[in-house]
This record gives structure tokens, sequence and C-alpha cells, in this order.
């Protein structure tokens, strides 16, 4: 009954995100389209939600509904509120970009285990019964995720601080209101 | 966007929750869903939200620039420092068991600490580039340098 629910829940989840997905493409107001995405990232951290991935759905709602949406409104703050309208051509030639980079994700999504299945490396590896029996014993932390993240994984955890670093030093100085010099 | 009594009086309810609810998603992280990255967006999305509504020289005088470098920059140190310490005290870089007398003790100090780092530069670094986009857009509307 729980997972017939869930079932239900999620195909009712895809289907918003499919909706809304071509709701975003249809739209020529970039405001109401950045207003959009916003709704396509809660809707992810739903998908995520049903799927017992907590802490990756938190962070897509924060992220990605959050912070994404309103920088993307400062984006639109400097450009324009519409889209520019594209000759027929054009629109056609997106059309085919777009649908071959579609067809070969979901071609490629047909090599990958189904949804569950027990056999597959995730399963298997014997890195996942240290990670999740030997985590309570070693680290005395309940949430497995973060031990993995902050001590097992650690080195890779500081890359992507590193990467945040970069980032926002990029943009400091490319958009940056720091003194410049003039020539 | 001053003038706007509700929102104002909204905004000044909510943000100190927002931040409350930041520090409580940085230190319930072994414990719950969530951690540095989140509560460093969370924490970002309380001053990002006073800065909608109270403009953004006030928030410049919330947090100056050089606070937003110190933020970014001081969140990567206290990770890696994290790790130099724990070379310091004879174990390899990260490994945490080192930094207490127990090594469950030490990997909790250590997590707590690297949790922390990623919190105050995902911090800085949200406010920081949502600053860098609200001043640009100000600065073309006004007079020309």
């Amino acid at each position: 009954m729980d997972d017939l629910m869930i079932e239900a829940l999620t195909l009712v989840l895809l289907t918003l995100l499919a909706v809304t997905g071509l709701a975003i493409a249809r739209l020529r107001n970039l405001f109401a389209a950045a207003m959009l995405t916003g709704l396509f990232s809660l809707l992810s951290a739903s998908v995520f939600m049903a799927l017992d991935a907590v802490d990756v759905a938190f962070t897509e709602a924060s992220v990605g509904a959050g912070i994404t949406t309103v920088l993307m409104l400062g984006a639109l703050a400097l450009t324009r509120g519409r889209e520019k309208t594209v000759t027929k051509m054009r629109t056609a030639q997106a059309l085919l970009v777009t649908g071959v980079t579609g067809a070969a994700l979901v071609y490629a999504t047909l090599d990958m285990p189904h949804f569950g299945q027990p056999d597959t490396p995730v399963h298997t590896h014997p890195v996942r019964a240290h990670y999740l029996e030997a985590s309570e014993k070693e680290i005395h932390i309940p949430n497995a995720v973060t031990s993995v993240l902050a001590s097992y994984r650690g080195y890779d955890t500081l890359g992507e601080v590193t990467v945040i670093f970069t980032a926002g030093i990029g943009v400091f100085v490319l958009l940056g209101t720091a003194r410049r010099r003039r020539r | 966007m001053t003038e706007h009594t509700i929102l104002r009086v909204v905004a000044k309810l909510t943000i100190p929750f927002i931040l409350l609810f930041a520090l409580y998603v940085q230190f319930h992280g072994e414990y719950g869903p969530g951690g540095g990255f989140q509560a460093g967006v969370i924490f970002a999305a309380g001053i990002i939200l006073y800065t909608l509504i109270f403009g953004l020289d006030e928030a410049r005088r919330v947090i100056p620039p050089w606070a937003v470098r110190a933020l970014i920059s001081g969140g990567v140190l206290i990770y890696a420092g994290t790790g130099v310490a724990c070379m310091l005290l004879g174990g390899d870089f990260l490994d945490y068991n080192v930094l207490a007398h127990k090594p469950a003790h030490g990997q909790h100090l250590g997590i707590i600490l690297v949790e922390l780092g990623v919190g105050v530069t995902v911090t800085g670094g949200m406010i920081g580039i949502f600053f860098v986009f609200a001043g640009r857009g100000r600065r073309r509307e006004g007079t020309v340098e």
C-alpha cells in the first residue's frame, strides 16, 4: 500500500515536471520562465524526497529553487525581460540539436539498471557495507551521508569547496565592482 | 522597495528565523539531513532577502565586501587547516582520529570543523555573487563613472 502510494506520487510529480518543462519551453516572457524553473527545482526536490534522498532533496530545494531563481532574476534585471524572436530556420536547427541530444540521453538511460535493482555495484560493492555499517562504530554519527561526505570522502568535499571558492572569485573578477585602474 | 511596509515588517520577523534555521541545519547535519552546503545557502538566502527588501547599500553595511572575501576564502582555510592540523598531530591529511583523545571524538570534531568551513565558504560565495549581480545593474542605470 505504502509503496503504491509512493509510486503514484512519483508518477504525478514526474508528469508535473514534464508539464513545467514544456511550459518553460513555450514561454516568451523570461520572468515567468525564471519563476517556473524555480517550480521545476521544487518538483525535482519532491521527487528526490519520494526516493528517500533527503540530503539531495534539501540541496535541490535550497539551491535550485532558492538561490538559482534569485540569480536568474538578477541576470534578467541586467538584460531584458523578453526572449528575442528568432527565424523559423533557427528554431528548426535548435529543435534538431535538442532532439538529437535528448535521444542520446534517453539511449544512455537504457544502459542504467532498473530502480531498486539489488545486484548493481551500488548494492554489492564491499565499500558500501563498510560505509553503512562501520560508520556507526568508527564515527558515531547516525547520518551516514554526513560521515561519507565529511570523513570518508573528505578529499572530494575539499575539492567541492574549492570549486565554490573558485566560482565566487571568478564572478568577482568578471563582474566585480572593485576599483579599476583607468588606462 | 523601502516603502512596502508589509514586506519590511514580515521580512524583519522572518529573517532571524531563517538565519537560526541555517545554524540548526549547520550543526545538526550529523543527526539529520543537511550540512554545510545547505546551511550556507539558507544563511545566504536570509541575507539576500534582507538585500531585496532594504536595498544593497544597507546590506553592504551589514556585510561589507571585505567580509564577503574573508568568508569565501576563510571557509577553504578552515577546511584545509583542519587537514593540516591532523598532519601536525601525527595523522594523515584530513584523518580526524588524531584530533582528540578518542578517535570517535576526533571524528566528531573534525566533521564539525570541516562542515563549518563548507558553510562559511558557501555563505560567502552566494552572498558575494548576488551582491555583484545586484550592484552591476544599479551601476549601469546610474550616471557614467
